[in-house]
């Protein structure tokens, strides 16, 4: 029951969005997502509600962190020193 | 050939995922004989894992556990039989498909709507209040399943009025609880935990902390790619091969530290957790949703009472459950496989268990996209 | 069945379940002949051996709900349906439909006439007509609105069953996955979203009369994806084929409102109807002819092979997603949409 779907909002009428799919479009309420959602916004749907807004950047920011992940994972010798601070360092930790 | 959600939202890029496996077998290749164990508490990372064909791809030192992340398989039997018993005293019942063909301790939703009860099956509890709001003069009762995620709408609509004939048979469920438990298992050898992420979407991942200090046991937050997914696996590993237990927020995208407050404040002020009974698990603290007392007027449980306890007193037939292993199954001790009904005497138009029924049951997920078959590389 | 079970939605859903009622009922003293094929083959009809020819013959019941859906309506179904069923078999000229309607009292003049109007629009397309038929009425609430039950039977010179597939051969599909099925459950399931959904209903037997054409013996099975979807369809080839399945699942051709609704309640586009297509096992020599063919008809513009039969694991479907691979099930019943 997490089926959760991204969608994009085209209208917002109060707390009732009209949410474009990528081919169909449903509405969906506003009542629990913590941030100002605007037509445009990426938000994800859960049993008709958006629980969040997407920001643009933090999706490019997901695919730099699958490719930093890859870059760690490569290295051969996982108990260097510089090797883990480099991973400490390298991996984003989020500030909420 | 659809033009689908842009790529940039479906993290589905064939080349990077390749590369996440090979990496993840390096680095797995020395504990083939014991293989690394993650544990993950979510039916839709289930889902998600086998729809995309990983489970014939991960390398053979990393074990990947389903834990008891079905919200419909671990509704108990009693709460399916409530909600049976209220329909079949002649009230309509509005429920999530998904709970439709569980079986109670007799029957189920859906055979209780082949005699003649009304059972609605709706896609959102809105729909349900919008039922009720459509007929005023009876009543409606939903039954209210899903983990905290779902449970978060439920409390929506309560805040916002519903009408006075609209009433809920309540059965949310709580995850952070069931990972201590599974955590002190003593038979299990779960390393590490991929959390699910529209739930953490809700709750943050800060409330992993504690857990992570308690245990030693690293969490990462895990999204529903397959890309998502890889790159949990992939941050538990490392953590556990390097022994830094920590909590990894794989899905940045969706999960901060502290969540949703709105959500959860909304979530709070309708609900408080408590004790609960999760089939197979026996016992979980806090690991059921009950409404406050303000809200008790909306509680289906003491609004028909009566009709709740006439149907209490017709005693059950035998359990049938036998050597159904949906409870080790749930916990992450046994697989389907380890079952002697899987696929014989238990199937999907069959079931002897919930994991069976539910589209996010371990067995039917397994049943249905082959689990740990070997779908070997190639073939003509 | 038993004699305590119940009839089931799941018995109607074209799956496991509905195979298993008609083994056991219906088929049950059915003996297999060499001469003919009949109830003991349970292939989309039957036929028999009339001179040098085959006359291939079948019925269904159509009960779709709602009656009038986005692409078409239950009149236009009626036609499709037995015509495909005879086409897919090798009978691409019908010589005739019967088709039998039982109405609800109460049921609106207006919706009858429109009803009408598709039935003899699909039966122009399919170069047919209906000759005959039967009228009922039953009183309101006895039935839902309107069941159309339509008979065709034609020629074929070749019958092309669902079982003459080989390791090697491989599997197209004429167009776009889930077209009908999601405008009809997107319609009568208040999902309340709105897209560019449209059934796909049509008659196919002039499309894959141009598929024989230029395939000829290379064709060696076809089916008609309805009820249970692609899904069942492959089942059923590939069990008695004795042959396994692997499609590719980037292969797929699935228009955009398919793909967001299938992903938005978690239905499996494998799962669902189809009314206006076709699988074809194909010898792979002449794979490209075959697809030519289809591509330069209307009907079949979306062509597309899918898939390929091995040895390995017959009987199963397989799907590579990419990533790995996994079986493709069949649905047992009810499609029921997921959380959404």
């Amino acid at each position: 029951m997490c089926l959760g779907v991204p969608g994009r909002v085209l209208e917002i009428d109060g707390l009732v969005a009209r949410v474009d799919f990528w081919g169909v479009e449903r509405e969906v309420r506003l009542d629990v997502v913590d941030q100002p959602v605007e037509p445009g916004d990426f938000v994800l749907n859960h049993v008709g509600f958006a629980i969040r807004r997407i920001p643009e950047e933090e999706i490019e920011q997901t695919l730099a962190l699958y490719d930093e992940l890859l870059a760690e994972l490569e290295r051969e010798d996982l108990m260097a020193a510089d090797v883990r601070s480099e991973l400490a360092g390298a991996r984003p930790r989020d500030d909420g | 050939m659809a033009e689908a959600a842009p790529a940039r939202l479906e993290f589905r890029d064939r080349d990077r995922g390749r590369a996440l496996l090979d990496a993840l077998a390096r680095w797995t290749d020395d504990r083939i004989d014991d293989p690394v164990s993650i544990m993950h508490v979510c039916g839709s990372h289930e889902q998600a894992i086998a729809r995309f064909g990983l489970r014939s791809v991960l390398p053979p030192g990393l074990r990947v556990i389903t834990g008891p992340g079905c919200p419909v398989c671990v509704t108990d039997a009693p709460e399916i039989d409530e909600a049976v018993a209220l329909a079949e005293s002649g009230i309509r019942v509005a429920t999530y498909g998904d709970m439709l063909r569980v079986p109670g301790s007799r029957s189920s939703l859906a055979d209780a709507r082949g005699e003649g009860a009304r059972v609605e099956v709706v896609y959102s509890v809105t729909q349900a209040a919008e039922m009720a709001l459509a007929s005023p003069d009876e009543p409606l009762v939903f039954f209210a399943t899903g983990f905290e995620t779902t449970a978060v709408a439920t409390a929506a609509v309560l805040l916002r009025d519903p009408p006075a004939n609209f009433s809920l048979l309540t059965a949310h469920k709580y995850i952070p609880p069931v990972m201590e438990i599974v955590a002190e298992m003593p038979a299990t050898r779960v390393e590490g935990f991929l959390a699910a992420g529209h739930a953490a979407s809700i709750t943050g991942w800060g409330v992993f902390e504690p857990f992570v200090a308690r245990h030693g046991l690293p969490v990462a937050i895990g999204g529903f790619e397959p890309l998502d997914l890889l790159a949990g696996f992939a941050a538990l590993v490392e953590r556990i091969r390097t022994g830094r237990p920590g909590v990894d927020n794989c899905f940045p995208r969706m999960v901060t530290r502290e969540g949703n407050r709105r959500a959860q404040q909304q979530l709070w002020r309708v609900f408080e957790p408590t004790g609960g009974v999760w089939r197979g698990i026996t016992r979980v603290p806090n690991g059921n949703l009950q409404l406050r007392a303000e809200w008790q007027r909306f509680d289906a449980r003491q609004r028909f009472a009566a009709r709740l306890e006439r149907a209490r007193r017709i005693p059950a037939p035998p359990t049938r459950a036998g050597e159904c292993r949906c409870g080790d199954i749930m916990a992450g001790i046994a697989t389907p496989a380890d079952c002697a009904l899987f696929r014989g005497a238990c199937t999907p138009a069959l079931p002897r268990g919930a994991c069976m029924v539910s589209s996010e049951g371990t067995c039917r997920i397994w049943h249905e996209y082959g689990g740990a078959d070997p779908l070997a590389a190639d073939v003509a | 069945m038993r004699k305590d079970e119940r009839i089931g939605l799941r018995h109607g859903a074209g799956g496991p379940a509905m195979r298993e009622l008609v083994r056991s009922v219906f088929a049950r003293n059915a003996i297999a002949r060499d001469d003919a094929l009949g109830l003991a083959n349970l292939d989309d009809a039957a036929a028999v051996r009339v001179g040098e020819r085959w006359l291939v013959y079948t019925t269904d019941s159509h009960v779709v709900n709602p009656a009038f859906f986005p692409g078409g309506d239950i009149g236009r179904l009626a036609v499709s349906g037995t015509v495909n069923d005879l086409a897919v078999m090798g009978a691409t000229e019908p010589l005739g439909l019967a088709c039998a309607v039982v109405l609800e009292e109460g049921f609106a003049g207006a919706q009858l006439l429109t009803i009408q109007a598709s039935i003899e629009a699909a039966c122009a397309e399919a170069g047919t007509s209906i000759q005959t038929g039967d009228t009922k009425v039953m009183g309101r609430g006895e039935i839902d609105g309107v069941v159309i039950t339509t008979t065709g039977f034609g020629f074929a010179d070749r019958l092309v069953r669902d079982d003459g597939l080989r390791p090697g051969d491989d599997i197209v599909v004429t167009g776009t996955l889930g077209d009908h099925g999601f405008a009809v459950l997107a319609r009568r399931n208040d999902l309340r979203v709105e897209g560019d959904l449209r059934s796909d209903v049509a008659p196919l037997n002039r499309l894959l009369a141009a598929a024989l054409a230029a395939g000829g013996d290379a064709v060696v099975a076809m089916k008609d994806p309805t009820r249970g979807g692609v899904a069942s369809a492959l089942h059923e080839m590939a069990e008695k084929s004795g042959v396994g399945i692997v499609l590719d699942e980037a292969s797929l051709p699935v228009r955009a409102p398919v793909r967001a609704l299938s992903e938005l309640v978690g239905i499996d586009v494998l799962h669902v109807a189809n009314e206006g297509k076709a699988l074809l096992g194909v010898r792979p020599q002449e794979t490209k002819r075959v697809l030519e063919a289809l591509r330069a008809h209307p009907l079949g513009r979306d062509a597309q092979r899918i898939g390929a039969c091995c040895e390995q694991r017959s009987g199963r479907v397989v799907l590579d997603t990419g990533f790995g691979r996994r079986l493709v099930a069949e649905s047992d019943g009810e499609l029921l949409p997921r959380i959404c």
